[in-house]
C-alpha cells in the first residue's frame, strides 16, 4: 500500500474544510468521541448543519475562537487502497507562507473553486504557487455544484477558463472534478445528480492517481547526515556514512564522487539496518562505506559519476519570504539544504513575482512577508544541487536568520 | 524505483531521517522514554538509525510514581539489553524538593507535575533536543505542532510563533537555554504504529494485551484499574473484566478498554473497528477542556 501526500488550497468560503471533513467523515475516519465534541462545538458556533465539518481541522484555541484557520494542520486517513496525509493550508492569513509549507511535501494539490464564482484571484494565486513549487498534479475541484443546479454548462465553462489561464504556468497534470462537499456529491461516492460527468469521485481519484515518486529524477543523490563510528575493539575501523538516498540508486562497487571536495572513490559496502545490500534505492535509509579513507563530513554529497549535480557558490533561486521582519540588504544568513548548512548572503533581489499574474516585476530590492522573489545568493561553502524543477529533493533550501534562528525564507533553485 | 517500498517503509525512512538529523544537529539530545508503545517504536527506529554505533543520546524517563509496574520492568530490561544509558528522574523527588502540592481528587493524576521534573532534567543535563513519541493524529493541538518544535527556556510552546517547516529540511538552530522537542513519528497513526510493531515483531509490555483486572467504572464510563493511588469510596463499584491498554500513561489517568485481544492481529482488528479515538478512550487528562493539550504544551509538556 502506498502513501499519498496532498494539500488543499482554498478558504472556508470555498468549502475546503467541509470537503476534508466530508472525506474523513464518509470514509469512517472520525471516531465517535470526536464527533460528539464536534456536535457540541457546532451547537455553540451556531452552524446550521448537524455537524460543522469545518471544525474538524481547527486545532488551536485561537482558531476556534476566531473561526479561522491560522496554521497548517495535518490530517490522516486510510482506505483499503492507500494511506493519505492531508496538509490543510489556511486561505485567510499568511496564505502564501502556509501554502508553501503545506505544499512542499505534497504530491498533489487540490484547488477548490466555488462553482458560483468561477476562477477568482485566489484560484490564480494558488495555481501559481503550485507551479512555483513544481506540484506534480493539480486537481481543480469545482465545488458547490448544488448551488448551480449541477449544471454541466457551468462546469465546462469553468474548466475552459481554468485551462486558458493555466497555459502559461506549465503545470504538469491538471484534472477536474465537479462536486458538492456539503451534499456529498462526488466526494466519497459518485453523485447521481451529474450523469454528464464520467470521471471518478474525489476519493476514487485520490486512490488511483499516479504517485509522483514514480517519475522522480534518476540521478543518484545522497547527502551525509551523520557518521557512524562505534570505536569499539571489534569495530575499530568502522566508519559509515548514514543518510537517505534522495534519488536514483547506489550499488556496491560503484565509482562515486564526494562533493564538494571532488574526491573520487568506490562504494565498498551499503548497509540498511545492519544488513549488507547489493543495491539501495530512493528513500532507503542507508549507511554507505567508501573504499578509501577520504574526508567526508555531514552535509557532503556522494553522487554517481554520471549526471553530476552542480556545485556552486552562487545560485539563483525563487524564494518565498516568510519572516514578519522584512529583508535587510547585506544581512548575514544561513542557507540550509537538507543536512547541509552554510553562511550566505542575498546579493541581489532580481525581480518580484506577481502572484496574481505570474509576471516578473522589477524589484525595488525589498522583500517582506509572503513576497515571492527571484534572488541571487552567494554562499560561503559551495552548494551541491540540481535545479528544483528536475529534482525537488536537493533543489530546495531554507534561509535562517543567524541572530534569531528563525526560518525566514524557503527557496527553490533555478 | 523499488516495488517493495510501501507506506510503512516510507514512514520508517522519514523517522530514521529525523533521528539522524537530531544526531547531526544537536550536542546533547535525549530520547524521552515512557515504556509506552510509541517510545518503544522510537527505540526500535533508533537501532535502525545508529547501529552498530551507540545511540547518540541517553533514554530519559520521567517516573511519575504512578507508572504501571509492567512498563517499568520493560524499561529496565530494554535499557540493559541494549546497553544504552537510562536516566530516571522521579516526580516524587521534585514534589519534595520544590514543596509542590501533590494532585488531589479521586484520580490524582501527576500529569501536570511531571512537567516540573521534565524541565528539571532538561536543565540538569543541558539537553538541547528531546525526542518524543507524540503523533499528530492523537490530538488536535498536536496536529499543528512541527516535527522540530522549538521551546523557550521555560519549555513553552508558542503555537503562533512556530517556524515554518518545509520539505524535509529541519531547522534545529536554537539559542542557549532553549531546546527543541522532536517528534519523528508525527505522521504515524495509531494503526500505523500497530502495523509496524507487527511487521517488525517488536515486543511490548504485557498490559497492551488482554488480561483480567479489577476496575472501577468512572462517571464517563471509563474503566480505571484499582490501585493504591485511587481514592475510592463505598459507592464505587468494582468489577473484574478482561481488559487491555491502548495507551500507557499513569495508572491514575489512563483507562483500560475491554478486550479479548491476545495477539497483535486481534489488536489491529479492534482498532480498525473501534469507534472511539485512542486518547478519547483512555485519557482522563484530555477531558478537562477543549484545549487541555494545547495548554499543557504551552506550559512545557511534550
Amino acid at each position: 500500500m502506498k502513501l499519498l501526500r496532498f494539500f488543499t488550497a482554498g478558504n472556508v468560503d470555498d468549502g475546503k474544510s467541509t470537503l476534508i471533513g466530508r472525506l474523513l467523515y464518509d470514509s469512517n475516519s472520525i471516531s465517535t468521541d470526536i464527533i460528539e465534541t464536534l456536535t457540541r462545538q457546532s451547537k455553540t458556533t451556531g452552524a446550521n448543519s448537524e455537524i460543522d465539518l469545518a471544525l474538524l481541522t481547527d486545532g488551536l484555541r485561537a482558531e476556534r475562537e476566531q473561526g479561522i484557520t491560522i496554521d497548517v494542520a495535518y490530517k490522516y486517513f486510510t482506505t483499503d487502497k492507500r494511506k493519505f496525509i492531508i496538509a490543510d493550508t489556511p486561505g485567510h492569513i499568511q496564505y502564501t507562507r502556509n501554502m508553501f509549507t503545506g505544499a512542499s511535501n505534497a504530491d498533489l494539490a487540490i484547488i477548490l473553486v466555488d462553482a458560483r464564482n468561477g476562477i477568482t484571484d485566489q484560484t490564480k494565486r494558488h495555481s501559481i504557487l503550485s507551479a512555483i513549487l513544481g506540484m506534480p498534479h493539480v486537481l481543480v475541484c469545482i465545488n458547490k455544484m448544488d448551488l448551480v443546479n449541477y449544471s454541466e454548462a457551468r462546469y465546462k465553462e469553468i474548466e475552459a477558463d481554468y485551462l486558458i489561464f493555466a497555459q502559461q504556468l506549465g503545470l504538469k497534470t491538471i484534472s477536474f472534478i465537479p462536486a458538492s462537499a456539503l451534499a456529498g456529491d462526488n466526494v466519497v461516492t459518485k453523485s447521481d445528480k451529474m450523469d454528464w460527468y464520467n470521471g471518478p469521485a474525489l476519493l476514487d481519484f485520490l486512490e488511483t492517481v499516479e504517485i509522483a515518486e514514480d517519475k522522480r529524477s534518476e540521478a543518484s543523490r545522497f547527502q551525509v547526515q551523520y557518521i557512524i563510528r562505534p570505536q569499539t575493539d571489534e569495530l575499530h575501523d568502522y566508519r559509515g556514512f548514514a543518510g537517505k538516498i534522495t534519488s536514483g540508486s547506489y550499488k556496491k562497487g560503484q565509482r562515486v564522487l564526494v562533493l564538494p571536495s571532488r574526491i573520487e572513490s568506490e562504494i565498498e559496502k551499503i548497509e540498511i539496518n545492519q544488513q549488507e545490500v547489493e543495491i539501495a534505492e530512493i528513500n532507503d535509509p542507508v549507511v554507505i562505506h567508501l573504499k578509501d579513507d577520504v574526508d567526508v563530513s555531514r552535509g557532503n554529497s556522494i553522487v554517481s559519476l554520471e549526471h553530476l549535480p552542480k556545485t556552486e557558490k552562487e545560485i539563483t533561486a525563487t524564494i518565498c519570504w516568510m519572516d514578519n521582519a522584512a529583508f535587510i540588504p547585506g544581512q548575514k544568513i544561513l542557507l540550509q539544504q537538507n543536512s547541509f548548512r552554510t553562511k550566505a548572503i542575498v546579493k541581489e533581489v532580481i525581480s518580484k513575482i506577481d502572484i496574481h499574474s505570474f509576471m516578473e516585476l522589477q524589484s525595488d530590492g525589498s522583500m517582506k512577508l509572503n513576497d515571492i522573489c527571484k534572488v541571487l545568493i552567494k554562499t560561503a561553502e559551495p552548494v551541491t544541487f540540481d535545479a528544483y524543477a528536475e529534482n525537488r529533493a536537493i533543489g530546495a533550501f531554507i534561509l535562517v536568520n543567524e541572530n534569531t534562528n528563525n526560518t525566514i525564507a524557503a527557496g527553490t533553485i533555478n | 524505483m523499488s516495488k517493495k517500498f510501501d507506506y510503512l517503509d516510507e514512514l520508517e525512512a522519514e523517522a530514521i531521517y529525523i533521528l539522524r538529523e537530531v544526531a547531526g544537529q544537536f550536542d546533547r539530545p535525549a530520547l524521552l522514554f515512557s515504556g509506552g508503545k510509541d517510545s518503544i517504536c522510537l527505540v526500535h527506529l533508533a537501532l535502525k538509525a545508529f547501529r552498530p554505533g551507540k545511540f547518540p543520546f541517553p533514554l530519559v524517563h520521567v517516573d511519575t510514581g504512578h507508572n504501571f509496574p509492567e512498563a517499568l520492568e520493560y524499561r529496565d530490561n530494554l535499557a540493559k539489553a541494549l546497553g544504552e544509558k537510562l536516566i530516571v528522574r522521579k516526580v516524587e523527588d521534585t514534589i519534595k524538593a520544590k514543596k509542590l502540592q501533590d494532585a488531589k481528587g479521586k484520580f490524582p493524576s501527576r500529569n501536570g507535575l511531571q512537567t516540573y521534573t521534565l524541565l528539571d532534567v532538561i536543565e540538569e543535563f543541558e539537553f538541547d533536543a528531546c525526542i518524543g513519541g507524540a503523533r499528530r493524529d492523537e490530538e488536535k493541538a498536536r496536529a499543528k505542532e512541527r516535527i522540530f518544535s522549538v521551546r523557550d527556556e521555560f519549555g513553552q510552546w508558542d503555537p503562533k510563533m512556530q517556524r515554518p517547516e518545509l520539505w524535509n529540511i529541519y531547522n534545529g538552530k536554537i539559542n542557549k537555554g532553549e531546546n527543541v522537542r522532536v517528534f519523528p513519528i508525527s505522521n504515524w497513526t495509531e494503526l500505523d504504529v500497530w502495523n509496524y510493531i507487527k511487521r517488525e515483531k517488536i515486543e511490548l509490555p504485557s498490559i497492551y494485551f488482554t488480561h483480567e483486572r479489577e476496575c472501577v467504572v468512572t462517571e464517563h464510563g471509563q474503566l480505571m484499574c484499582t490501585n493504591e493511588f485511587l481514592k475510592l469510596d463505598e459507592t464505587d463499584v468494582i468489577v473484574t473484566k478482561n481488559v487491555r491498554y491502548r495507551t500507557v500513561g499513569d495508572m491514575t489517568c489512563t483507562a483500560a478498554v475491554e478486550s479479548e485481544a491476545y495477539k497483535i492481529d486481534d489488536i489491529i482488528n479492534e482498532i480498525k473497528e473501534a469507534k472511539i479515538s485512542e486518547r478519547g478512550a483512555t485519557r482522563m487528562d484530555d477531558r478537562v477542556s477543549e484545549a487541555a493539550m494545547e495548554d499543557r504544551k504551552k506550559g512545557g509538556y511534550f
